[in-house]
């Protein structure tokens, strides 16, 4: 299996910290994980429409403001959101310009969204934000020992 | 004196309209209009909840962790700020000159990044405007339009811009977080084969950037008339330039020419910027509006960015870029002069001058070797100013006998533009929305403007949920009266 890891955020903004954090972790587990590549940005962008190629699945974590629960589990299909025009893009408008751009299918994808709060400069992970990446850690590694579109759509949690 | 539709004089009666924030520019924008009962614009202002942590942020820290924390105030950037504030921590360093070696790493750095936003830029944040229209469909007026109708410029796009990326990833170290700038010079040099990666696509990358240029180019002349007017006016020009004159991205002089062309100061040494600029407060806005001094306020406030460097520059210094700079200066007898949409023509004319950039410099040797850093007297100011891809950028820092630092002021590009825009948006109020009903396509003409000077108050943070867009339309006793809201996935809806 080809399984690419997208983790974005910024490190010295506070629960922001959380995508480059558990990209982190995850790197740090690759060894024993083989046939997952993880990369880490401050955000999603379109030349990671690039990184998409010839991948099976595609994990994408991020923090995520207003959830109830530390972490939300989802599929994620192209879309043609205007987020595009940001400089930050969606996952879905990610996987919608692969797509346009390259006339391939997009890989199979899935979100991994951990709860934050504080967003402020030069703060570090806050207390609940640490629950979610610790169980964050333990749920993307469980995925990504089992890796099949089966399996990880029969994990996805409801909408939060 | 506040410039007409700066502020209106009875505001208590007037209808407000907030676009907060402004989509397809960064961070936290937001535009108020005031209107009276028939729709007439009394006011318009563009206001920035400017990111003003920073200095909070670094008191305190060692300098010379500077190039490497500054990364951090803003993922959209984080190269120009690495590479302004590794100037003013060279300053504190007491390092006057690098090696040859250092300079040219930096160079290439920062060609990457020029290459890499402005390509963002054109192709992801302005294209669909520029080809389909400013009042298209709101669902036409995207990248997936442009990638279905021209799906060479959107393969090309992409591509564009992860080749900058790829040379800021070679030339420092790593895809993100990665670090060039020390103290004093850098703390690599490319390999013989870094150097033959990044030529093996650095022909294909300028032919694409002249095309690039072809493109902004012929579309600013199909509507000439209407992007030679809209939201123009004169205004002085600010730009670092080369000893000799010349555009010059990294290093230089401070130039400034007024409204009318004239030079109003030339080859100032940025280290004492302060006594050439000066920043005012209005109560209105959380970002300052910086201005000439020797012009005063109300005429003093000027331009920066591609199209104010390609106008302040004697020349480029790369040959096609610089054919293209001619026809821009050329075009009807300089109206792009005051244009605010030439910013995408200008901005595509540096993306190829950077492309020339990368492949001369490719060809030189000093990048396979010699000395990374110098050492000099430690000092206790430092001062570093580049050409960031949305114009000037000062970082200014003073430390202690220990090394801490225990101030800091940031001019970035958006301040530096923070009038400019100010008065982009009232030319278009005043133009495009005056006396009518208002609509998405009509809020759009204000962002077009806005987008044109491309400004960035990212600070990174863009957690999922984020980024959506209101509009209130309030009557004279506050009340509302409608409502326009754009969520995080673009949906337009209203109520």
């Amino acid at each position: 299996m080809n399984v690419l890891v997208l983790a974005w955020g910024n490190p010295s903004r506070g629960d922001d910290a959380l995508g480059p954090e558990f990209a982190r972790r995850i790197a740090a587990l690759a060894n024993g994980l083989p046939g997952v590549e993880v990369l880490t940005d401050f955000q999603l962008a379109p030349e990671h429409a690039t990184d998409l190629a010839g991948r099976d699945l595609v994990l994408f974590a991020d923090a995520r403001l207003g959830m109830a629960r530390p972490l939300a589990f989802a599929r994620v299909s192209p879309a043609r959101d205007a987020s595009f025009s940001s400089h930050a893009m969606s996952p879905g408008a990610l996987l919608a310009a692969y797509e346009a751009a390259f006339r391939r299918a997009a890989p199979p994808a899935w979100i991994l969204a951990m709860r934050g709060e504080r967003f402020e400069l030069g703060e570090p992970l806050g207390a609940a934000a640490q629950q979610s990446l610790a169980a964050a850690v333990a749920f993307a590694e469980s995925l990504l020992r089992d890796a099949r579109p089966a399996r990880w759509d029969a994990a996805a949690t409801v909408a939060d | 004196m506040a410039a007409p539709l700066e502020t209106a004089s009875d505001p208590e009666r007037l209808r407000r309209v907030a676009i907060e924030p402004v989509t397809r520019v960064e961070g936290h924008g937001k535009v108020t209009l005031l209107l009276d009962e028939a729709n007439r614009v009394r006011q318009a202002r563009f206001h920035i909840v400017e990111f003003r942590g920073f200095e909070k942020f670094v008191q305190g820290r060692p300098y010379w962790e500077v190039p490497v924390m500054v990364q951090r105030l803003c993922g959209i950037c984080p190269v120009s700020h690495h590479l302004a504030g590794g100037k003013a921590v060279d300053m504190l360093a007491g390092a006057t000159a690098l090696t040859p070696t250092a300079e040219k790493m930096r160079r290439l750095l920062h060609f990457g990044q020029i290459l890499q936003s402005h390509a963002l830029h054109f192709f992801h944040l302005s294209s669909p405007d520029l080809l389909f229209g400013f009042d298209a469909p709101v669902e036409r007026r995207s990248v997936f339009a442009v990638a279905a109708e021209f799906p060479d410029i959107a393969k090309k796009g992409i591509l564009l811009r992860k080749y900058g990326q790829e040379v800021i990833r070679v030339t420092a170290g790593k895809r993100v977080h990665g670090s060039l700038v020390v103290p004093g010079g850098v703390n690599k040099r490319l390999s013989p084969q870094e150097r033959d990666y990044l030529l093996a696509d650095i022909d294909r990358t300028v032919e694409w950037s002249a095309e690039a240029v072809a493109i902004a180019r012929r579309l600013y002349e199909e509507g000439r008339a209407r992007h030679n007017g809209f939201a123009a006016f004169p205004s002085p020009l600010l730009s670092l330039v080369r000893d000799d004159g010349a555009l010059d991205l990294y290093h230089g002089g401070l130039r400034a020419r007024g409204a009318d062309g004239a030079t109003l100061f030339d080859h100032e040494d940025y280290a004492t910027y302060w006594e050439l600029l000066h920043e005012v407060v209005k109560p209105w806005s959380y970002m300052k509006f910086p201005f000439l001094r020797a012009l005063g306020p109300d005429a003093g406030w000027y331009r920066v960015g591609p199209l104010a460097r390609l106008w302040n520059c004697d020349f480029v210094p790369t040959p096609r870029a610089e054919a293209e700079r001619r026809a821009l200066l050329d075009f009807e007898g300089g109206a792009t002069r005051a244009a605010t949409l030439a910013y995408h023509w200008a901005r595509m004319i540096e993306m190829l001058h950077a492309a020339e950039g990368i492949r001369a410099l490719l060809a030189d040797p000093d990048l396979l070797q010699g000395e990374l850093v110098v050492k000099g007297e430690r000092r206790y100011r430092g001062v570093g100013v580049i050409e960031a891809p949305r114009g000037t950028l000062i970082h200014h820092y003073r430390i202690n006998e220990d090394d801490q630092i225990v101030r800091c002021n940031l001019i970035v590009s958006t301040t530096h533009n923070n009038e400019a825009m100010n008065e982009a948006v009232r030319r278009v109020a005043e133009r495009y929305l005056d006396g009518r009903e208002l609509t998405e396509g009509l809020l759009n003409h204000i962002e077009v403007a806005i987008r044109a000077y491309d400004p960035c108050l990212s600070c990174a943070t863009h957690a999922l949920g984020q980024m959506p867009l209101a509009v209130e339309l309030r009557d004279a006793t506050g009340a509302a009266v409608d409502r326009l809201t754009r969520d995080a996935d673009g949906g337009v809806r209203r109520g």
